[in-house]
């Protein structure tokens, strides 16, 4: 199948899990944030590299996807640190070298898993790994970040690696469908975003192994 | 050793003090200032070997071999590079294990040396640097697997050399990413700024320039000649992944080996404009996230 830009997706595919594995590897807030946004964008770029031609679908995915991966949702956590003035570092449950190892166990999970599932071989066979890969890390994030909006991070990891498994089906899936789960992942950020400002507001801290201690 | 194998060794020996020169003169450049003139470390070396050495008197034979040693390790580990793009004039299958050796080697009787004058100060930079170390060389045995898989050839000439080119054209992702990975140890190893700060002297912090303290005159050229050398050897490891040369002529080679020598040094100083360095605890985190790319490379290739 020809591609509109040849050889530019498996590089922005290494991109985007070179972009996990920053977010697992830093102890800060700001970078997590940063590497998610660039991770938006590699996303945003994705639609237009693998359409075999340069369709309005195509772009208007892109387009889509780049302002509310790459644009809004960074831009609402770093206003979300801004008015909840959370600690600029992030104290994960494992240090940063387990984090990494059990990132590249992710990869190689992936992998694993990848060439045992029985998809039908196509072209974008290549974005199944990668897309089980953030998952994978997705949910590492989600469960060894103790800050709720290092999990809100997780979270958007995760659901990138939903949006990249959904790529290899951008051909059968209807537009207007992907436009709305753009806009669920938006609101539910939105939702959790006021959330944690009012955890904050409330106790303190945005610590959630707190939360168990809870009692009225 | 042929003509070609002693050219490419000699150009490599008299140009590796010219790298941590290019590096600061970007570092300047970028940073708008002057610098230091790029041959500043041959002017210092020249000096310090005018010089006569002062020994304390608690020191034993083991401070004055110390340097003889690294560097004596650093050219025979240099003997197993294929710096003209080819083949080694010393290689062998496996060498790369006698190539970490010959590293560890060298490091080991500087830190003797640092113990050997029985500072404590020096003997806390001596445990940093062993400690730092043993993060990277598992990230170096990574890489080196990585790059065995690559090229199915199990000698450092075989593995930089003409199989290089074949294996860019079907696994330019792992090839790349064992690039970035091999970068991340060159700054490692050679103390440059993420992880150190050749420039400080600020005793808390610093981590390579601790156990040399004592050492002066001749020996603390060979010491600083030394650190010249191990760069320029990541430096042809680096090149050696990203700039194949077999199909060149041996002249051509060497002059593409020494260009891409002088991008490495330029990119250390531009890393080294951009970032602050990291704090000491966070070092390890560094490391290993360069380790975790050359695994990474190694699971695309295992795909």
């Amino acid at each position: 199948m020809p591609h509109a830009i040849p050889h530019a997706t498996p590089l922005v595919l290494l991109l985007i899990v070179l972009t996990d594995l920053a977010v697992l590897g830093t102890m800060r807030l700001s970078t997590c944030i940063r590497a998610l946004g660039v991770q938006g964008l590699l996303l945003g770029l994705l639609p237009v590299s693998i359409a075999p031609t340069l369709s309005v679908h195509a772009v208007g995915l892109a387009v889509g996807t780049v302002a509310v991966k790459a644009v809004v949702l960074p831009w609402f956590l770093v206003w979300a640190i801004r008015e909840a003035a959370v600690r600029r570092e992030i104290e994960p449950s494992i240090g940063p070298i387990a984090s990494l190892l059990l990132g590249a166990g992710a990869v190689a999970l992936a992998f694993a898993i990848a060439a045992r599932l029985p998809l039908p071989p196509g072209p974008d066979a290549l974005l199944v790994p990668y897309s089980l890969a953030t998952v994978i890390i997705g949910f590492v994030v989600l469960t060894t970040r103790r800050k709720a909006l290092t999990q809100v991070i997780g979270y958007l990891m995760l659901e990138n690696g939903i949006y990249l498994f959904g790529l290899t089906q951008t051909e059968r899936v209807p537009f207007l469908l992907e436009l709305g789960v753009l806009l669920d992942v938006f609101v539910g950020v939105f939702i959790m975003g006021i959330v944690v400002f009012h955890i904050n507001r409330e106790f303190d801290s945005l610590d959630s192994t707190r939360l168990t201690e809870l009692a009225d | 050793m042929s003509v070609a194998h002693a050219t490419a060794l000699a150009v490599l020996l008299i140009v590796a003090p010219a790298l941590p020169g290019i590096a600061t003169k970007t570092r300047a450049v970028l940073t708008g200032r002057r610098g230091a003139p790029v041959l500043q470390l041959y002017y210092d070396l020249g000096k310090l070997v005018r010089k006569g050495s002062v020994y304390s008197v608690t020191t034993t034979w083991v401070f004055r071999t110390g340097p003889v040693v690294l560097l004596g390790s650093l050219v025979a580990a240099a003997l197993l590079l294929p710096l003209d793009g080819r083949d080694a004039p010393a290689g062998f299958s496996g060498d790369l294990v006698a190539f970490a050796g010959l590293l560890a080697l060298g490091r080991f009787a500087l830190v003797l040396a640092g113990l050997d004058t029985g500072s404590s100060f020096e003997g806390m930079g001596a445990s940093r640097e062993v400690t730092f170390s043993s993060f990277a060389e598992p990230a170096l045995f990574l890489c080196f697997a990585a790059l065995v898989l690559a090229t199915g050839d199990a000698s450092l000439s075989g593995m930089l050399g003409a199989p290089v080119r074949v294996a860019w054209s079907h696994a330019a992702a792992s090839m790349s990413l064992v690039g970035l990975s091999l970068f991340v140890l060159l700054l490692a190893e050679n103390s440059r700024v993420p992880i150190d700060d050749p420039a400080t002297h600020l005793e808390l912090t610093m981590i390579h320039e601790v156990i040399v303290l004592d050492h002066s005159g001749p020996d603390l050229a060979l010491i600083l000649y030394g650190s010249a050398l191990k760069l320029a050897l990541f430096g042809a490891l680096i090149v050696g992944v990203f700039l194949p040369r077999a199909d060149l002529a041996a002249p051509a080679a060497t002059g593409v080996l020494v260009l891409g020598l002088a991008l490495v040094g330029v990119a250390v100083g531009v890393v080294e404009s951009v970032m602050a360095r990291v704090r000491l605890t966070q070092v390890p985190a560094l490391i290993t996230g360069g380790a975790v790319l050359a695994l990474f490379g190694i699971i695309l290739l295992l795909r």
